[in-house]
């Protein structure tokens, strides 16, 4: 035992040499010098990141969007690339673990020096990735409707905040007179804020909420929450499940007799692509909440659709994350041109009013929140497994993540 | 009153669908010593059958009855590959073929992936399963859980019987029970164990028929219904069936009776808890097996 | 084999490299981000040491270490986030989805670093120690321990994430500005935190192979081999065996605790089934009952898992898969015996060939 003596000795060693070093780093709240990586465009091409799941759960949705990024910038490229220089997409896996998402944001910045990133799906992903950025300064474009309550200066927001897409919902089954909603989520941070927002909502403006169920993700044992709903009577359900379970969700919703007819789902996180996995013998009539359908009718979608097609294959269908992230590839090269520069500051500055004629119809970024202006559309699952418009909201939504516009919301955040 | 009935027809379902999922895993638990982690992907391949038949059988009704046999062959032949390939080396470390089976699992999950693509895939269920049967306004008691129940208890009936009055059954306990004297008796253990293997693992296959009619058919899908069962088998102990068949249908009304009332991950976690303090009580599960040997 | 002089000439010697490649090397060759990433690595490579421990000497297979992980971890990042949010104050993220009035009351004491600190590492041993004396004295042993860990994982799984408001729900915890008042974005606290982490794995190394030597370390490879002999020579095996536990679980919190300031994130998804059957992965690799090898296998399988998903998604799932089978059905010795393989068939053996696989497990600590 005695001469182990010597090598706790020399296991100290190590601690004390981190001890002396560890004297030179800064404090927090001093301050620091630091301008963030910067992006390298002294080349003839600019490099920017793409960064999904293209491995684990998530990997079904998020390979589309990476698909969708992928048509851009090979559009962009063939038009003559962004201020004379091709793009250059370099693809990083995030593997649906989101210290996995930190760490390869971590690399394209640092490693690849990108001039700007575009991915992630998942909330838990962003705010993963959302230090990355800030510490780096450099630009994030997210694609895909979220809970809001968020603004960071180094984030585009190209998808749907809650007043583009549950809002309307919300404002859609007032209309259709009905005044009693059961909510049935994921139990994750986009339901729990979503619904936090509905029972808000539902207050203002008379409806009552009868009752509230988070299933675990990737949960398929829906018989008692479908019970549940079913024994509320409510005249609508509003389902902000994610994944798997809406397949298992929608198989009891049927077998319990429960119809489109009789009590209709609205649902925000079912697209085109999810509506070909669970069937529609089991969706037919029910409602979605959207900004985009591959129905959606115009020119700038007709020829969308039509090369996405042609490079993926003619039974792929698009849908609402995709289109916002092609559009977020647009955006970017729109925002680049204006500011006649890749850098980060100059990018930002300049995005305030960028358009684009986007499948969804016109697109404008707002500069104050750095999201975009969003035409709302309620549609219906047909019996052909696309999504028809039933309802939509006239002009593009002014985003409004804090939903500081609604009297109701106060307090929410 | 209408509240409580429905639910114990849930719990009940929810029961037969455990029930079906553990009782391979129950069969094949007791010959090997451990759990095979890959159940769950013989599921998923049993699944992935009635999307394959129905391409070539159009009708949804026949498509799944032709795939309870079908799935039964395909994800039994997997089995008494696995067995073949890899278990049988491993008889005598039981802790190392249940990482082996996880393994297993993880490459065949890829393999659905690479074959069938990562979304989940669709199948047709028949009108008269997607139905129900109205008691009163309030009750219906759904054709497609109705369907499962009775799959399971046939199930459960036809293993039974195998196990007690077939000259194969009496081999297969006899290797559960001691496995060196049934060799020296003159029982060809080998043949034993591919023949449990292949039982068990083809439930598993109609186990994944049954789950097309309740959730979604993807790679993953083995893996969402797989702790529970699990749970099952533990709780319910090594070599007896009704072990198995009362732990699965207490612990589907546990969970749904704790669902109504609460919510679902207070159930999950009440279920753990209920195991945990129940293996207090009887640490080999509730019915243990008799034998001689000292381990 | 009880040469103790060669032995701890070899063992010191193997140490001193180890720091050398630590401390000297990989900070110079390295750049901050991989450096950053090595971090990453021996933080898991910590749990591998525990493992190790558990399961290589004891046999005890815990496909639930991701629970203490994940204390530790938790412990370690609401301390932090207290600290952010300064004396008083409610972290960020629960004044965005918590809607509570006063912070809970089982977040305050982690105000307090003096708390905190000592809770990463203790918080864990006492669920460990709760669960394990609970379990080894009712002999819950193999295939039904292994399954009752890994169901735990997925409780506490579910049960933080259910939690949203107070835990972070599926998010975790992330964003954190500082480490103890030093800032995080700055590259040579980053740099510190690695130091940290390198001197950590090297003391829990330390201590590992001290336990593996003594009388206990012998007691617990006796009681993986033969719990009933142990039993009728006096001993209590359930005692044994929670020490390793409790052991173990006190080395992933220690991981868990460092990952957080390393990595800058901490959540449900890191502690799940999934990601605890993973860290065994890397032991069953390097060597399941050797001091270095879970250590080596653990920091080669994350750095494999990096390098080739970025390349190749679906071939890492195949590679994941075929190692579990390859290495565990047919080198359950793992790398660390392939070695003494190659060493004992250039040198005929002195005593004849093993009878059992078992012995190949029983090997020497070599480090």
């Amino acid at each position: 035992m005695l001469d182990f003596r010597g090598r706790w000795k020399a296991a100290l060693l190590p601690l004390a040499a981190v001890v002396a070093l560890s004297a030179c780093g800064s404090k927090t709240g001093e301050n620091e010098s630091s301008t963030g990586a910067v992006a390298d465009t002294s080349g003839d091409t600019v490099k920017v990141g793409l960064l999904n799941s293209l491995s684990g759960t998530m990997a079904i949705s998020e390979v589309t969007v990476r698909d969708s990024i992928r048509l851009a910038v090979d559009e962009i490229n063939a038009a003559g690339g962004v201020l004379g220089k091709k793009i250059e997409p370099i693809s990083e896996d995030g593997a649906s673990d989101w210290p996995t998402f930190a760490e390869k944001a971590e690399k394209l910045i640092r490693e690849d020096k990108v001039a700007a990133v575009f991915g992630c799906w998942t909330s838990a992903s962003r705010k993963a990735v959302k230090p990355v950025f800030e510490e780096n300064k450099a630009l994030l474009f997210y694609p895909v409707q979220y809970e809001g309550l968020e603004q960071s200066p180094y984030i585009f927001y190209t998808g749907a905040t809650t007043n583009q897409q549950i809002v309307p919902g919300l404002d859609y089954l007032k209309a259709q007179g009905k005044t009693s909603v059961y909510l049935v989520g994921s139990d994750y941070v986009f339901p729990r804020t979503a619904n936090k927002i509905i029972k808000a909502y539902a207050q203002a403006n008379g409806m009552t909420v009868l009752g509230e169920d988070y299933a675990p993700l990737g949960s398929t044992e829906f018989g008692t929450i479908v019970n549940k709903v079913k024994a509320s009577k409510a005249s609508a359900v509003f389902n902000t499940l994610n994944g798997d379970s809406n397949v298992a969700f929608f198989k009891e919703y049927k077998s319990a007799g429960l119809t489109a007819a009789s009590m209709p789902v609205v649902s925000v996180s079912i697209a085109e692509e999810e509506v070909k996995s669970i069937g529609t013998q089991y969706l037919d009539g029910q409602l979605t909440a959207w900004n985009y359908y591959q129905t959606t009718p115009g020119a700038a979608n007709e020829k969308f659709v039509k090369a996405y097609k042609a490079k993926y294959g003619q039974d792929k269908p698009t849908s609402d994350p995709m289109e916002a992230a092609y559009v977020s590839v647009y955006l970017w090269k729109a925002m680049v041109e204006k500011a006649q520069s890749f850098d980060v500051a100059a990018v930002r500055s300049a995005s305030d009013g960028v358009t684009f004629e986007a499948p969804e119809g016109l697109v404008t970024i707002d500069g104050a929140t750095q999201h975009i202006y969003k035409t709302a559309r309620i549609g219906k699952v047909g019996s052909d497994g696309l999504i028809t418009e039933v309802w939509n909201s006239g002009q593009p939504v002014k985003p409004d993540p804090y939903l500081k516009g609604y009297p109701w919301a106060t307090g929410l955040s | 009153m209408t509240v409580i009935v429905s639910q114990l027809f849930t719990g009940v379902s929810i029961g037969a669908v455990l029930l079906l999922i553990a009782l391979g895993l129950s069969l094949t638990f007791g010959q090997m010593g451990v759990i095979n982690m890959a159940h769950g992907e013989f599921i998923m391949a049993g699944a992935y059958t009635v999307f394959v038949l129905q391409k070539v059988i159009t009708d949804a009704g026949w498509s799944l009855l032709v795939a309870l046999p079908v799935a039964f062959a395909v994800a039994g032949l997997m089995g008494v590959l696995l067995e073949y390939l890899l278990i049988r080396r491993l008889y005598a470390r039981p802790l190392d073929t249940l990482l082996v089976t996880w393994g297993v699992s993880l490459i065949l999950q890829q393999l659905a992936r690479d074959i069938f693509g990562a979304p989940n895939v669709q199948t047709r269920a028949p009108d008269s399963l997607t139905g129900n049967i109205k008691i009163t306004d309030d009750l219906v008691l759904s054709n497609n859980r109705l369907f499962i129940l009775t799959l399971a208890l046939l199930a459960v009936l036809a293993l039974t019987l195998t196990l007690r009055y077939t000259s194969l059954g009496r081999r297969m306990r006899a290797v559960v029970q001691n496995r060196d004297l049934a060799a020296v008796s003159g029982i060809p253990t080998g043949r034993v164990d591919r023949l449990t293997f292949f039982i068990g693992s083809g439930l598993a296959g109609v186990a994944g028929v049954a789950l097309t009619l309740l959730g979604p058919i993807g790679p993953t899908m083995g893996t969402n219904v797989i702790i529970d069962a699990f749970l099952v088998v533990v709780a319910g102990g090594i070599g007896h069936l009704k072990g198995s068949v009362i732990v699965a249908f207490a612990l589907g009304t546990l969970q749904s009776l704790v669902e109504y009332s609460t919510t679902v991950s207070v159930a999950k976690v009440g279920v753990f808890v209920a195991i945990v303090a129940f293996l207090q009580w009887r640490p080999q599960g509730l019915f243990t097996l008799r034998t001689r040997s000292l381990a | 084999m009880k040469t103790g002089m060669r032995l701890s000439w070899r063992a010191g010697l193997g140490f001193a490299v180890g720091a050398a490649v630590l401390f000297a090397v990989a900070p110079v060759a390295l750049s901050d981000f991989r450096l950053s990433l090595l971090a990453k690595y021996l933080c898991l490579a910590m749990v591998a040491v525990g493992i190790g421990l558990a399961w290589g000497r004891g046999g005890l297979l815990t496909l639930g270490q991701g629970v203490f992980f994940g204390l530790g971890g938790y412990a370690m990042a609401m301390h932090m986030k207290l600290a952010d949010a300064g004396p008083g104050e409610m972290p960020d993220f629960m004044q965005l989805y918590g809607q509570l009035d006063a912070l809970p009351w089982w977040w305050r004491p982690f105000a307090n670093p003096a708390f905190a600190l000592p809770a990463t590492v203790l918080l864990p041993m006492l669920v460990a120690f709760l669960l394990g004396s609970l379990v080894f004295r009712r002999r819950v042993r193999g295939a039904y321990f292994a399954i009752l860990s890994q169901a735990l994982a997925a409780a506490m799984a579910i049960l933080l994430i259910g939690q949203q408001g107070t835990t972070g729900g599926t998010n975790g915890l992330t964003d954190f500005q500082g480490f103890f008042g030093y800032d995080l974005d700055d590259p040579v606290n980053q740099r510190m935190v690695y130091f940290i982490v390198a001197g950590v794995l090297l003391l829990l190394l330390a201590l590992c192979r001290q336990l593996m030597q003594s009388r206990y370390g012998e007691l617990l490879v006796a009681v993986r081999d033969s719990e009933e002999r142990v039993r009728f020579l006096g001993y209590d095996p359930a005692n044994v065996k929670l020490v390793a536990y409790v052991t173990a679980a006190g080395m992933a919190g220690l991981a868990g605790a460092l990952f957080v300031p390393a990595v800058g994130i901490i959540n449900p998804a890191l502690i799940g089934i999934v990601p605890s059957i993973e860290f065994v992965i890397g032991v069953a690799v390097g060597g399941r009952a050797s001091l270095l090898g879970p250590v080596l296998g653990a920091v080669a399988v994350a750095w494999a898992r990096t390098t080739l998903s970025e390349e190749f998604p679906a071939a890492w799932t195949y590679l994941q898969g075929l190692l579990f089978v390859l290495v565990v059905a047919f080198l359950p010795g793992g790398l660390a015996s392939v070695a003494r393989l190659v060493r004992r068939r250039r040198r005929p053996p002195p005593d004849p060939a093993p009878v059992s696989p078992a012995p190949v497990l029983t090997q020497e600590v070599t480090a």
